[in-house]
């Protein structure tokens, strides 16, 4: 399997760490809202299909990546930089007040 | 004169009796049936399960012809006499996992929830091929894992205590007993990763996979189960949020209780019935097989220093597997990097192993949950009930994870051996996480 990273190009996939479903949403760290917690640590969607998941090209530049990726037949659609949604303030739901 | 007659009357009155409770407790497969159908051109032996249409209804559908959904069929009718069950499956009788994995057997768990649970399935196990009337070729070969550091070997001391502790076998073996047991292990001190011991458990072994689909699908089948094959369930049947039964390839089916024991389609199938996420991954785990040799291994081994366990077949191949390829997938076929990874391993305990070629190897979608441990409950929905999350190590727990989910479809509550697998103990905080790994299935 080859992942096309946007800095390195196409690369093996021994050089990536795999981060996971990509859909999840953190809470605020200050969230006690416990359902969203929940969710985010254990629930997944788990497609037969288009997955949006993290990985991190961490054999080469370290940068995360999300890539689309089909679980059925292990082709990838999409690859871009996970920057300015992955851990950051952007991707915290918005409607989860502290 | 009229008491003999009497008597005769009895004798001939109860030896039709005595003949049917023969025919009944003579078992279909012995040394005696062998002989006679041998003398008679085998033309008398009866398919070992029929292949009928669904019924419009049923008292309870197991969706899943895996070992665990046909054990559970097995157990509802032997030991709670419910007979009205179909078992559907999507493709052919043990295409999936059950005819998938590496076929070891063993209860050495550290968690008491676990221990219990795969100890009674060890029990089980160990009568199975009786109980059937079906050699499941179960061989208790013993399961060896070897540690590499004076830490891990502390460790296994711990687990192997807490297993004596719970009534299970285990023994500490030094590395003089392992060179003894396993001559062609690498036990020297300049190996890559030298051994220092490691833990024992007698019991453990191995069964042959398919025999076990076989006998459990027939034992079924004669108690009156209808195993329905190139079934695939599309749709649940639903009254308000009561599941009433299944749409399918073959039909509408209806149902009293549906239970769900479809392993690595567990997402898809909860999808069908309106329930998104779940606390399951879907992971590949791929297998291998090299090419007869003489015999080599006569015990599980396990190594301690990557994820590699091996053993030999009957049919002289050594049966052997490592770590997951690491990503969410459904195809049944894994990449190479993990088979560079897991020949590594295997190479660094038996470098004599080098120049044996690989016959063979495949994968199997794993239902990797978020503690490592198993779901056997009631629900989610009312008239459902759900088996998944084996991770990798569910043909082991085949018997038990049957006998209890047949007990808790049966009684619509958990037995005392699974009620600690629950769905809802993620969100309770009572996960069981032996490996204690955390919320990342890849790394259970």
């Amino acid at each position: 399997m080859l992942i096309t990273c946007p800095y390195c190009g196409p690369r093996d996939v021994i050089e990536f760490t795999y981060q996971g479903d990509g859909n999840r949403q953190r809470p605020q760290p200050a969230s006690q809202n416990l359902d969203a917690w929940n969710a985010y640590v254990y629930d997944r969607l788990n497609p037969a299909g288009d997955h949006n998941e993290i990985w991190q090209h961490s054999g080469g530049c370290r940068a995360h990546l999300r890539v689309v990726r089909n679980t059925l037949t292990h082709e990838i659609s999409s690859t871009a930089f996970a920057r300015g949604d992955h851990n950051s303030v952007a991707r915290h739901r918005a409607e989860d007040k502290p | 004169m009229a008491q003999s007659w009497l008597c005769v009357g009895g004798l001939l009155y109860s030896l039709p009796q005595s003949l049917k409770w023969m025919t009944i407790r003579m078992a279909e497969y012995s040394a005696f049936s062998l002989l006679k159908n041998a003398l008679t051109g085998n033309k008398d032996w009866r398919p070992a399960w029929r292949k009928p249409d669904p019924k419009a209804s049923y008292d309870v559908i197991v969706i899943g012809g895996g070992g665990h959904g046909l054990s559970t069929a097995y157990y509802l009718a032997k030991e709670h006499g419910i007979t009205n069950v179909a078992v559907l499956e999507k493709g052919w009788l043990g295409s999936g996992n059950v005819g998938r994995n590496t076929t070891a057997v063993r209860s050495n768990y550290l968690l008491p929830a676990n221990t219990r649970f795969y100890e009674h399935s060890m029990k089980l196990w160990e009568n199975l091929a009786h109980d059937l009337n079906y050699n499941v070729m179960f061989s208790q070969r013993g399961c060896l894992n070897l540690a590499h550091t004076p830490a891990q070997l502390d460790d296994y001391a711990r687990r192997g205590n807490a297993m004596r502790h719970l009534g299970v076998d285990a023994e500490l073996m030094t590395t003089a007993e392992i060179a003894r047991l396993v001559p062609a292990l690498d036990v020297s001190a300049t190996a890559r990763f030298p051994i220092v011991g490691g833990l024992m458990q007698r019991r453990a072994g191995t069964a042959r996979h398919d025999a076990v689909a076989w006998g459990y699908a027939r034992g079924a089948d004669r108690r009156g189960v209808d195993i329905i094959e190139n079934c695939e369930v599309t749709g649940f049947l639903r009254d308000g949020d009561r599941i009433t039964g299944v749409t399918t390839t073959r039909g509408e089916i209806r149902a009293k209780k549906v239970a769900v024991a479809v392993a690595g389609s567990t997402g898809r199938v909860m999808r069908l019935a309106g329930i998104e996420t779940m606390p399951i991954e879907s992971h590949v785990l791929q297998a291998f097989v090299t090419e007869s040799l003489k015999p080599f291994i006569d015990t599980v081994l396990t190594f301690g220093m990557g994820h590699f366990y091996m053993s030999q077949s009957d049919k002289g191949g050594l049966v052997y597997g490592g770590d997951l390829d690491g990503y969410n997938s459904y195809a049944q076929r894994g990449s190479l990097p993990i088979v560079d990874e897991v020949m590594s391993e295997m190479l660094a305990l038996f470098p004599g192993l080098a120049r044996v070629r690989m016959l063979r190897s495949w994968g199997g979608v794993c239902d990797m949950s978020m503690d490592g441990s198993p779901i056997i409950t009631t629900g989610p929905l009312p008239g459902m009930y759900l088996n998944c999350g084996w991770c990798y190590g569910g043909f082991k727990a085949t018997p038990a994870s049957g006998w209890c989910f047949a007990w808790t479809i049966a009684k619509d509550e958990p037995h005392g051996l699974n009620a600690a697998f629950t769905l809802d103990r993620f969100y309770r905080g009572l996960v069981i996480d032996d490996k204690g790994q955390g919320a990342t299935p890849r790394l259970h």
